[in-house]
């Protein structure tokens, strides 16, 4: 299994590559060098002395893909794209275009994403699975019919709406929590709560919805009726054998989610003003700052790609048939 | 009357492309035993009907607002020997807003309440004395018939009335085209049956096709738009906005805007999921594991950065080259059209994926070796023996991904890399509502409108993706 992991991990520097190589030509393509010396260091009183300067400090000022000045491999090496990617692979992301440096801000910003996102994803996890299997226990019967009703009723309702209600009525209405805002240590408590509750109700809906056609699939298969048939009652059945196998499609979708919980909610945080990476990056995209665009993409394909790697081994664990090779 | 131009938007050709496509989907299905049954399975549903009708009337909306004219200015030439020259207005208008002038004329200053005749914010002016005081003006159209001691109340009850009575007129017709027409064909085939009995059938609802129940819902868009003939020129329904305008023809103008963003960004990734998923499944070898590449790439990129970039360098090239771009609607056109074209790159690869897989299972059939063996090229064995075999995962992927698409346009336009700030759309008028919740009192008529449109759009189109899904997907399928 080690050696399929190692391989896998492998696979994905081609894969790394592609992307950076994408995002770069994406952003130079309408962003020359000098368009971004001239957005950050304002469009009075710019000299192309001062573009230049700009430029040859943050390394802006090689060719972008291939110097035809240099021989050989620095033909490649000595351009932009090359300068730029290849400290990404050590995880140095560099400095920001106002010089801050990008890996602490994002080893301080991470916390506050990981607060929201944890609880989120565990409680709603655990609501999910419970949700479904009461519908799947009553399942042809008026709970199982209208509880359906009501989670796609709850799916077709946009996050923003339940974002924009939450506030009105807990925060405006009620008083119960700061409407936005953040804080450190346990004083973040009361800010943490409205956006965890947001995020676990609206996404109740497809997720019960999604899991109930699971254990429906499970149900009808003959192992369930052997077991009644040996008289466990339904609730055993439900519980040790249902769920078990009903685990490996649910967990399909959810080990690949548990890298990319770092990455933060983008609406989230900027709608209840929360300094996570997801506000982070949204700052970025406004700013034009190619440099933390550039790094944020980088970390969420790397985690992307080791969701699936996670994905493959949660299979090994909840399915002893299943093998790596 | 005066004469006009049509004026042919790029989003407004690819919605007749996709129009036109569907019509030969029908004609063509209509003629196959195999294509049309799980249809008609569909078409015998409640459920599924019910929200088909609701959704047939926002295509209808979104189709009438995607018809463009430019309409023909009248210049009094004085010299009128000179050759006239037609000249034509730079406004666009689409036949919605032909259909919904009143609504789209008649704007106050600001915010007003539904159904209010006083404005929203209190005006200063000087009174007998010269005084300044603080009063609410009478609004400009909103009630503007309505004398001093003249009942609100009263009057939007009577217009009502006249609404339900229209309604009323409508659905007895269409019971009655229904009984004279349709029932005879599908049911009492042998009876000799008059009028009477059929329309009992159709009352009784014993009919295949759930008519009664289908009637029964189309009620409700026909009352709504009763209502909105009788009391739209007279109050504004759903309020105004903070620069007066219609909350309500907004509302119904941003459904354009939802239909385009679901269904042409399944129109554009079609051929590229299709072509590159069953090269992938049906060659294997290199073919395969470049198109893998190229697809995990591609999806592991965080969707909503790949799109927010993209649209930034859009916002930038238009900046760089405004020449390209005259008219407003020029600009917010294309902007559609980018970000319906990005969300179609970034949406692709699931469908690519699993057309891939079950060309791989299908390319082991033996028909398909008897097909290589016989000689048949690798192209012809792809569109004609493998392709019809998976369009009922296609057709499940396109409706299934629809309601996701016209929810992440909100998502979008709220970050503020959806479509174009001043293009009417659901994602425009919750980003604007945000802050109108935080007024005092509230502001709550543009998010309530917003989000009724928005959610029954989206409801319908889950409701009839499911049973779509039903109907297509052959391991659902009962036997």
């Amino acid at each position: 299994m080690i050696a399929y992991i190692i391989r896998r991990l492998f696979y994905a520097i081609p894969i790394l590559i592609g992307v950076n190589l994408l995002t770069f030509t994406l952003f130079f393509m309408v962003n020359s060098p000098d368009d971004m010396a001239r957005v950050h260091l304002g469009v009075k009183r710019v000299t192309p002395e001062a573009i230049e300067l700009w430029k040859a400090d943050r390394g802006y000022d090689k060719p972008l893909l291939y110097n035809s000045k240099e021989k050989g491999i620095r033909s490649l090496s000595n351009t932009i794209f090359f300068q730029h990617s290849v400290s990404l692979f050590v995880l140095d992301f560099g400095r920001a275009d106002d010089g801050r440096d990008i890996g602490r801000d994002i080893r301080q910003r991470m916390w506050p994403s990981l607060a929201i996102a944890v609880p989120t994803f565990i409680v709603g996890i655990l609501l999910n699975i419970t949700f479904a299997m009461l519908l799947a226990f009553f399942r042809g019967t008026y709970v199982d019919v209208w509880g359906v009703v009501l989670s796609v009723a709850m799916m077709s309702i946009s996050i923003m709406f339940y974002i924009i209600l939450g506030q009105l009525i807990m925060s405006k209405l009620w008083h119960l929590v700061p409407i936005s805002g953040y804080d450190t240590g346990l004083r973040a408590l009361k800010f943490l709560i409205l956006p965890v509750l947001i995020g676990i109700v609206s996404g109740i809906g497809a997720g019960s919805r999604l899991y109930r056609t699971f254990y429906l699939e499970e149900i009808n298969k003959d192992y369930v009726r052997t077991a009644r048939a040996k008289g466990l009652s339904s609730l055993q059945v439900l519980f040790k054998h249902v769920l078990r196998n009903a685990m490996v499609p649910i967990l399909t979708g959810v080990v690949a989610i548990i890298p990319l919980l770092f990455m933060g909610s983008l609406v989230m945080e900027s709608f209840f003003g929360i300094p996570g990476l997801g506000s982070y990056t949204i700052d970025a995209i406004n700013q034009q700052d190619f440099a933390i665009v550039r790094a944020m993409v980088f970390l969420g394909s790397l985690l992307y790609i080791f969701g699936l790697v996670l994905t493959d081994i949660s299979y090994t664990l909840v399915d002893p048939r299943v093998r790596l090779e | 009357m005066l004469d006009f131009t049509f004026k042919i938007l790029v989003t407004d050709a690819l919605l007749y492309i996709l129009v036109t496509a569907i019509i030969i989907f029908i004609v063509y299905a209509r003629k196959h035993e195999h294509l049309s049954a799980p249809w008609r399975q569909i078409k015998n549903k409640k459920l599924a009907m019910s929200s088909f009708v609701i959704l047939l009337f926002f295509v209808i909306t979104g189709f009438l607002d995607s018809i463009h004219i430019r309409q023909e200015i009248k210049i009094d030439t004085e010299s009128k020997t000179q050759q006239q020259v037609v000249q034509y207005s730079s406004e666009v208008l689409s036949l919605l807003d032909l259909l919904l002038t009143k609504l789209r004329v008649q704007t106050e200053k600001t915010y007003s309440a539904p159904f209010a005749i006083h404005s929203f914010t209190k005006e200063v002016t000087d009174d007998q004395q010269g005084k300044p005081k603080l009063y609410y003006p009478r609004l400009k159209y909103g009630g503007a018939h309505l004398q001093a001691q003249d009942s609100r109340i009263y009057d939007i009850g009577k217009r009502l009335l006249w609404a339900l009575f229209w309604t009323l007129l409508v659905i007895v017709l269409c019971i009655l085209l229904v009984a004279k027409f349709v029932v005879s064909k599908n049911d009492n085939k042998n009876e000799k049956t008059n009028l009477n009995t059929k329309l009992k059938t159709v009352l009784s609802g014993n009919t295949s096709t759930p008519w009664l129940t289908i009637l029964l819902v189309m009620s409700i868009p026909v009352f709504f738009i009763a209502s909105l003939v009788e009391l739209g020129p007279f109050y504004h329904i759903m309020g105004t906005d903070q620069v007066g305008n219609d909350v309500l023809y907004k509302t119904i103008k941003s459904i354009r805007t939802g239909l385009l963003i679901g269904t042409l960004t399944t129109l554009i990734i079609l051929p590229f999921a299709i072509i590159f998923g069953i090269t992938a499944g049906y060659f294997r070898g290199w073919v395969d594991d470049l198109i893998q590449y190229i697809y995990t790439t591609l999806s592991s990129i965080p969707s909503v950065l790949l799109i927010a970039a993209a649209i930034l360098s859009l916002e930038v090239y238009m900046t760089n080259n405004p020449q390209s771009f005259t008219t407003l609607i020029d600009r917010s056109d294309t902007r559609l059209l980018f970000l319906v074209m990005i969300l179609g790159v970034m949406s692709w690869t699931g469908l690519c994926r699993l057309l891939r897989a079950e060309t791989m299972k299908i390319r082991e059939l033996d028909y398909i070796q008897a097909a290589n063996s016989l000689g048949v090229r690798h192209r012809k064995i792809m569109s004609r023996h493998i392709f019809p075999n998976l369009m009922h995962i296609v057709l499940i992927t396109v409706v299934l991904d629809f309601s996701g698409l016209v929810l992440a346009e909100a998502v979008l336009s709220y970050i503020g890399v959806g479509v174009d700030p001043t293009m009417d759309s659901w994602g425009n008028m919750i980003n604007g509502a945000r802050l109108e919740m935080a007024r005092e009192p509230l502001v709550w008529w543009n998010l309530t409108a917003a989000f009724v449109f928005m959610f029954i759009l989206v409801l319908a189109a889950n409701i009839f993706s499911d049973a779509v899904r039903d109907a297509l997907d052959p391991r659902l399928r009962k036997a």
